[in-house]
């Protein structure tokens, strides 16, 4: 067993855990945070990406041990105050998911997506989005999502925008490089 | 009394932004595998990893001794409980099926059956433990081909049953009546007019939902509760109680939130019975939950046919004949409805089309595959994939334009209600329309001038523009429908409404919603039947405690079904609630008029509302004579038909002929669905249905090697396609309400992935057409166009199959199969 320490969604843990141990099953299992999901065992369905120190990752392509000292951020860390992210909102406002299981992934992805490129256009979306699997909705309404949320975060688009860059500053929106 | 928000505009047809985003957006989910109960341990399973031997020893000692595991287990240990896995379709009174224990007790069948199980305080110490297993096999000969394997003297999947034929299943026009024999037709057209005859193969393809399938089963309680990530809460119920003799009332079934289904979680699993089995035994909750890797190859397949058509019509184009022979795949089980699916497809063959000659006859064949069973569609995408390629076919036989030829058969809007020589009454439809509509919003003229210029000009990216006019059956069903199906249970639904006292109201469904939005769409559908704000309703669903009686989710049903008992159930608290408000009013049950929540007496401006009504049943105070304390009812709905959305979808690719590389460059769709409840949903499920068709007509096959091991078993061998694999789509609607039942509603589930993949394939073979291509078998990957192409210039061997005969003197637009066309 190996002693880490990581801070997730703003809590510091520190914990044992065994050196095979991923990410992801810690954060699921001795963290609790189960927002965050496993769709598959070969790191290609992105359900069960999250934000590392400002970077999206899968998390189950990292090991916990890789997370010692790290910050990471889960879907269930991105809202604030009780107002969510411009990202999820954007989801819910275009019905950009349908089950839902690949929606957290798909969220941390499209933020990450948005902090590299602030105004993609529908291609680059795709593109940004390509590690990331969506059984449900034929992914057209999260494309609309993602551009609905690049708008409403643009500089001078008002308090969505200001939301998100406060979580910049604090290091867990991961949209920053 | 609390402040009950008023309903400002009518629910029906708005696009409500669901309910249930909430949850799911912040991660506040209650998927399966998210649940831990106090003493909780967990299940792994061992599973075969060839097709086909007898187990001849199991040893599980050093799993047994392996850190924290609490038991192993093999199928011998369970064999005296665990019965056989259910399947409830015999579809013909000799149908032949084998037992289907849930661990193999003797031998296994396919790769990827569970032979042992470890039970352990984590899941990764069963998992460990797992492969200190050491399992003995025998093998046996490997049955895949299906052709291989109905010939005489193969080798058996199942010895003890003699024969890999599990069941023929035959209508024939001729025969019941509906119309005349399809072999006439035949020999007519032989002599004055044109035959086509073609083999399609539908490849086995995998539902692939999102949410791998977990279980947990709590027997700590006086009613044993079993969590699962299933379609059919109220199904698996039922089927625990009669496969393992568990009373009924004993066992809770909760499906919390689904991730998916498609299909592939309407099943009574053999991980589920083996979860609860083991569960009881040990007194402790248990899980298991797969890996994905587990549920591509142990989850039931879908589709996996071969199809054999014969299309026969006058010179004109007057479809005079169409015959169907089919070869389905069952893999080495039936399951919960596994014979069923191709039988399913018999009544849509004939599809939009005035067929008066048909015969269709299938036969389900035992292979050591993994079974198949219903996949988005199920047997109806099969159905239109093949009829609409093969009016492609007969169009491109007779020189006609495609379109031209579906409008000379399809029926015509005036025509309905029509009954089909396959028995099936559509009640509404208006094929002309949604041909219309999509052939302004894709530029279908406009588009066939740029592809005839490109092949003046031998581009060597063809544009192919491809069609779909289809139509479908769904709301499964009329329950006498399906009993002369011989289908083991009734198509009903249930829905319950309970009046709280502050106004507030709790909706009861038998569906089970995975993904489509249910608690939104009831919701809307109360609000105006009620006169309740949308946010005053709580639909509750998935839990056999709460919502007691049900036939879940499947076969696009719950609106057409669940939905419609909701709106009976309503009707009952309407009903219940005039009599009170009559006497609250002091006047006359006749005289009050009903809109929206509100009772008015006729002529005056006294009132009130079923809000009112219900505070004052609560108070029980001062109600009639002989009424009864509550509003609360329940209906069950038996549909009286089942419902036909329609549509016209065409597809524009460009074929690049010297790679085979296929790109769909626009795609438009308009879909029939009757009248809507949320735009918003129905858009998003067609969306998704598309991307199952397309993902069929491109990208996903289910592929085994000669030695019965499938090699598409991750999803980066398994192609589900990506944001980038997709085209944008085109949508749009005409509505055709349906005339049987109150809301005009149809299905919507499945329409998308049953229009899709026939359109697809026909623009693929419509830009490479005149290169004397007439099949590509699906997936349609580079290489399998490349090939096509190529073979059709006589350049390498072709692997599709097919012919054309046409009475002398015809073929106008006809292609040499012999020396391959236009080159």
């Amino acid at each position: 067993m190996t002693r880490i320490t990581v801070t997730v969604d703003g809590v510091k843990y520190t914990d044992e855990v065994e050196p095979r141990t991923l990410l992801v099953h810690y954060l699921r299992e001795q963290v609790g945070k189960t927002g965050t999901v496993v769709g598959c065992d070969t790191s290609n369905c992105g359900a069960c990406t999250v934000h590392l120190d400002g970077q999206s990752v899968k998390s189950c392509s990292v090991f916990a041990v890789q997370a010692d000292g790290s910050e990471v951020t889960t879907i269930e860390g991105l809202a604030r105050d009780g107002r969510l992210h411009p990202v999820q909102q954007a989801f819910h406002d275009n019905h950009a998911l349908q089950c839902g299981f690949c929606t957290p992934g798909m969220i941390m992805q499209a933020i990450d997506l948005l902090g590299d490129n602030p105004n993609p256009d529908d291609e680059q979306v795709r593109h940004g989005l390509e590690g990331n699997l969506c059984r449900c909705t034929g992914y057209q309404n999260i494309v609309k999502a993602v551009r609905d949320a690049a708008g409403k975060m643009s500089p001078g688009a008002g308090p969505a925008a200001e939301q998100v860059s406060s979580q910049a500053r604090s290091g867990v929106s991961g949209g920053g490089q | 009394m609390t402040a009950t928000a008023e309903p400002s505009v009518n629910e029906f047809g708005q696009a409500r932004k669901r309910k249930e985003d909430a949850r799911l957006i912040s991660g506040r989910t209650r998927w399966t595998d998210n649940l831990t109960l106090p003493g909780m341990v967990h299940l792994a399973v061992l599973r075969s990893p060839v097709a086909h031997a007898t187990i001849t020893s199991i040893d599980v000692g050093a799993a047994k001794q392996a850190p924290g595991v609490t038991a192993v287990f093999t199928g011998r240990d369970l064999a005296d409980e665990q019965g056989s896995l259910p399947c409830a379709w015999p579809i013909s009174p000799d149908m032949v099926a084998p037992q289907a224990p849930s661990l193999a007790v003797d031998r296994v069948n396919f790769a990827g059956e569970a032979v042992a199980v470890v039970v352990a305080r984590s899941a990764a110490e069963a998992h460990d433990a797992l492969e200190l297993i050491d399992v003995d096999y025998d093998d046996l000969p490997v049955v895949l081909d299906m052709e291989a394997a109905l010939a005489d003297g193969a080798d058996l999947v199942h010895p003890e049953l003699g024969t890999n034929r599990s069941a023929l299943w035959a209508f024939d026009s001729a025969e019941v009546g509906t119309g005349g024999d399809v072999e006439e037709a035949i020999r007519g057209a032989r002599d004055n007019g044109v035959v086509v005859k073609r083999r399609f193969r539908q490849q086995r393809l995998i539902p692939a939902f999102m949410e791998p399938r977990s279980v947990v089963m709590d027997p700590t309680g006086e009613q044993m509760t079993l969590w699962s990530a299933t379609q059919i809460p109220h199904v698996l119920r039922v089927m625990i109680a009669m496969t393992l003799g568990v009373p009924e009332h004993k066992v809770r079934v909760i499906a919390p939130d689904v991730g998916g289904g498609f299909g592939g979680k309407l099943q009574v699993t053999p991980e589920e019975i083996i979860t609860f089995l083991v569960a009881r035994r040990l007194g402790k909750p248990v899980k298991w939950t797969e890996g994905r890797s587990e549920s591509l190859v142990s989850g039931h397949h879908g589709r996996d046919q071969i199809q054999d058509l014969t299309i026969c019509a006058n010179r004109d184009g007057t479809v005079t004949g169409l015959k169907v022979e089919l070869l389905a795949d069952m893999g080495a089980y039936l399951r919960l409805v596994t014979p069923g699916v191709p039988i399913l497809g018999a009544f849509m063959y004939n599809a939009i089309y005035k067929i008066p000659a048909y015969h269709f006859a299938c036969t389900n064949v035992f292979t050591d595959k993994t079974p198949t069973d219903a996949y988005r569609g199920a047997g109806r995408p099969e159905a239109t994939f093949a009829i609409e390629r093969m009016m492609d076919e007969l169009a491109a036989e007779l020189g006609m334009e495609p379109l031209e030829l579906r409008e000379k058969n399809w029926i015509k809007h005036e025509e309905f209600p029509y009954t089909t020589i396959s028995t099936l009454t559509y009640d509404s439809g208006n094929y002309e329309a949604a041909t219309a509509r999509a052939k302004e919003l894709f530029d279908y003229d406009g588009l066939r001038a740029e592809q005839q210029r490109r092949r003046a000009a031998n581009d060597p990216v063809q544009l192919g523009i491809g069609i779909s006019t289809f139509t479908e059956m769904c709301g499964l069903a009329p329950s006498r429908v399906l009993g002369s199906l011989s289908y083991g249970a009734g198509g009903w639904e249930h829905a319950a409404i309970r009046m709280l006292p502050t106004g507030k109201v709790e909706v009861v469904t038998g569906s089970s919603p995975h993904g489509q939005g249910h608690e939104t769409a009831w919701s809307q559908i109360v609000s105006d039947q009620l006169g309740v704000a949308f946010d005053d309703v709580e639909v509750l669903h998935g839990d056999t405690q709460s919502s007691h009686k049900g036939m879940d989710s499947y076969g696009s049903r719950s609106l057409t079904v669940g939905g419609i008992a909701v709106v009976k159930a309503a009707e009952k608290v309407v009903e219940k609630a005039r009599k009170v408000a009559a006497h609250m009013l002091e006047a006359s049950e006749d005289d009050l008029e009903y809109d929206r929540g509100r009772f008015t007496v006729r002529g005056t401006d006294k009132g009130t509302t079923v809000a009112d009504v219900a505070l004052a049943v609560f108070a029980a105070h001062d109600l009639p004579e002989g009424v009864e304390p509550s509003l609360d009812s329940d209906a069950t709905f038996d549909p009286e038909n089942f419902s036909f959305p329609h549509g016209t979808h065409l597809c524009a690719t460009e074929v690049d002929t010297e790679t085979g590389e296929v790109s769909i460059r626009s795609y438009a769709s308009v879909d029939d669905v009757g009248t809507v409840v949320n735009p918003l949903i129905v858009d998003g499920q067609i969306h998704g249905g598309l991307a199952q068709g397309i993902a069929q007509a491109l990208y996903e096959e289910a592929v085994y090697d000669e030695a019965g091991t499938l090699v598409t078993g991750t999803l980066a061998d398994y192609l589900v396609p990506s944001a980038v694999d997709l085209p944008h789509f085109t949508t749009d609607r005409t509505e055709t309400p349906s005339t049987t039942n109150p809301l005009g509603v149809k299905g919507v589930g499945e329409a998308g992935t049953i229009a899709s993949t026939p359109a697809v394939v026909n623009a693929i073979i419509d830009a490479v057409r005149h290169l004397g291509v007439r099949d590509v078998e699906m997936p349609c990957s580079p290489q399998t166009v490349w090939r096509a192409i190529n073979a059709a210039r006589g350049q390498v061997k072709s692997t599709s199959e097919g012919s054309t005969e046409t009475a002398a003197g015809g073929g106008l637009g006809s292609i040499d199969s012999q020396h391959g066309g236009a080159r």
